[in-house]
């Protein structure tokens, strides 16, 4: 039914958008709480367009490392911190043009990729061992050395939160 | 019967799919209500009580010598349980935030049963495979939305907008997510011998090469400890521990919003009893039987595995029972240093010992 699953694109698609319009600029309310809220329900649509390209696997730690680990603990941080004075400040005008300039560069960047591209056809032959299994081999066999970069600049950034959460440094 | 063969394939898919989820959400709803009945009897069992043996309705007297047995099991029980938490008042404070506080009840149940959709309870029964939806990231998709069930908590504490629940909600989603880290590493040796996230093929290599708790007993006991305290259950029910919080995250909450939160806790409860079953005691096999250890051929023998699969289910229910009422609650800073300085450690060393063992055998 490919008219079924171009009705969903559309729909999880819009509701992508609405979902992160509603983060950042929500008319009803401005706690963060709501904001943060919302930002799992982007996450959440976007695991499902995941879903309709057949990315099992990047769907599922999509919701798993996002909306499950990442949002609770910012949720976590915003609850403790109780930010009560964010909620009456007004709009910081640099902050609003800074932000809508890195957002025009964001959209340009993505709007010349998109252009450049080519339309690709979905390999057929490769995911004949299961998606998660490719998805394993392309890490660790092709991009093995800038894998194990990023999981070094992981451990360096989590040592660098233990020591700044440190009060007293013998 | 014969109509069914001239749908076409896909209103046959929807039909089945409707029809299971049905009958697992009906199972699992009655499961609910039954674990609670089981756990004021073992609990009153273990206190050297009685535990509930009065609800009776109307038709019990015209049962001459089962009716009053029936009555003294607690049989009833459950019925009059649901009643009186439908009929109760449903009252919600008045400095409350109400979105929040109306939405954390559902949040909370949701996830719980969304997590059995995966579950392989049986091999096949008529041609149909005994699960709603085979899914070949199955664990990963259960890790996904079991962490997702700390919102409803994390917004109970939230909504509620007064100290005990606030304090409970954030205990909760630390522990959650530290245990979280545990129960996923815990489970990685899996992946590594049975090389699929696939749960029926998980069952499939158990079937073939033993069950999962023989070859790794560390990582089964990590995922049971840890799912105690991602069920919130003693000793490691520090969101709600009453005897300090009142009654945790759900202390602002009446009636029906209140039993969802306890329908949320049993659903967990069983969903994390049916992946114990399904990772680490074969699911619905039973070795050195081939007619059990192999998919159904009959109608009787898929019965006969859906019945092994919730015996084994049924135990693990008990289990989650029993330790409740025989063990005190840890304190918060213990289930820390348990949590992040024993069991992660270990997980990551059984995944490194487990790594070895399968490049130096089976390559």
């Amino acid at each position: 039914m490919p008219q079924f699953t171009d009705l969903l694109f559309y729909a999880l698609a819009g509701l992508t958008l609405l979902f992160g319009f509603l983060t950042v600029l929500n008319p009803l309310s401005r706690s963060p709480v709501t904001s943060a809220m919302f930002l799992v329900l982007t996450i959440l649509s976007m695991a499902g367009l995941f879903v309709l390209l057949h990315a099992f696997f990047l769907a599922a730690v999509q919701i798993l490392v996002y909306a499950g680990a990442v949002m609770v603990v910012f949720l976590f941080v915003i609850m403790l911190l109780d930010l009560k004075e964010d909620e009456r400040r007004h709009f910081n005008q640099v902050a609003v043009g800074l932000g809508g300039l890195s957002a025009l560069a964001i959209a340009g960047t993505l709007v010349a990729a998109v252009v450049k591209s080519v339309p690709a056809v979905a390999p057929a032959g490769r995911l004949a061992e299961g998606e998660t299994k490719a998805l394993g081999r392309l890490l660790f066999e092709s991009h093995i050395l800038p894998f194990e970069i990023l999981s070094l600049l992981l451990l360096v950034a989590t040592v660098g939160a233990i020591l700044i959460t440190k009060k007293d440094l013998r | 019967m014969e109509a069914i063969n001239y749908l076409s394939p896909t209103a046959q898919m929807i039909l089945f799919s409707a029809l299971k989820i049905g009958v697992v959400f009906g199972v699992v709803m009655t499961a609910v209500a039954y674990a609670v009945l089981v756990e004021r009897k073992v609990s009153a069992w273990i206190q050297d009580r009685v535990g509930p043996n009065r609800a009776a309705p109307f038709f019990v007297d015209y049962l001459p010598v089962i009716g009053p047995f029936l009555v003294k099991l607690g049989i009833f029980q459950p019925a009059a349980d649901g009643l009186k938490f439908l009929l109760k008042e449903d009252f919600t404070p008045s400095y409350v935030r109400k979105v929040y506080f109306w939405l954390a009840p559902a949040i909370t149940v949701i996830p719980a049963l969304l997590t059995i959709a995966v579950i392989p309870f049986g091999s096949n029964l008529g041609g149909q495979k005994m699960v709603i939806a085979d899914l070949n990231v199955g664990i990963l998709y259960t890790f996904g939305i079991v962490s997702l069930g700390v919102y409803g908590i994390v917004l109970a504490g939230y909504g509620s907008n007064s100290k005990y629940p606030f304090l409970g909600s954030i205990r909760s989603s630390a522990q959650m997510i530290s245990y979280e880290i545990a129960m996923g590493m815990s489970v990685v040796p899996i992946f590594l011998l049975t090389e699929s996230l696939n749960l029926g093929e998980i069952i499939r290599y158990q079937a073939e090469h033993g069950w999962m708790i023989l070859k790794q007993p560390l990582a089964f006991v990590i995922f049971l400890i840890a799912a105690f305290a991602e069920t919130n259950r003693l000793p490691f029910d520090l969101p709600e521990s009453e005897s300090e919080l009142v009654g945790g995250y759900h202390t602002e909450y009446s009636s029906m919003k209140f039993a969802l939160f306890f329908l949320g806790e049993y659903a967990n409860m069983i969903a994390s009893a049916a992946m114990m079953v399904t990772l680490f005691l074969g699911g619905w096999t039973l070795p050195f039987i081939d007619a059990l250890n192999l998919p159904a051929g009959s109608l009787l023998l898929g019965l006969v595995h859906i019945g092994v699969f919730l015996a084994k289910m049924a135990f693990f229910m008990i289990v989650f029972i029993w330790v409740r009422w025989m063990l005190p609650r840890f304190r918060y800073d213990q289930l820390m240093d348990l949590g992040w300085r024993r069991f992660i450690p270990l997980a990551l060393a059984n995944i490194v010992v487990t790594a070895i063992v399968v490049a130096l055998f089976n390559h």
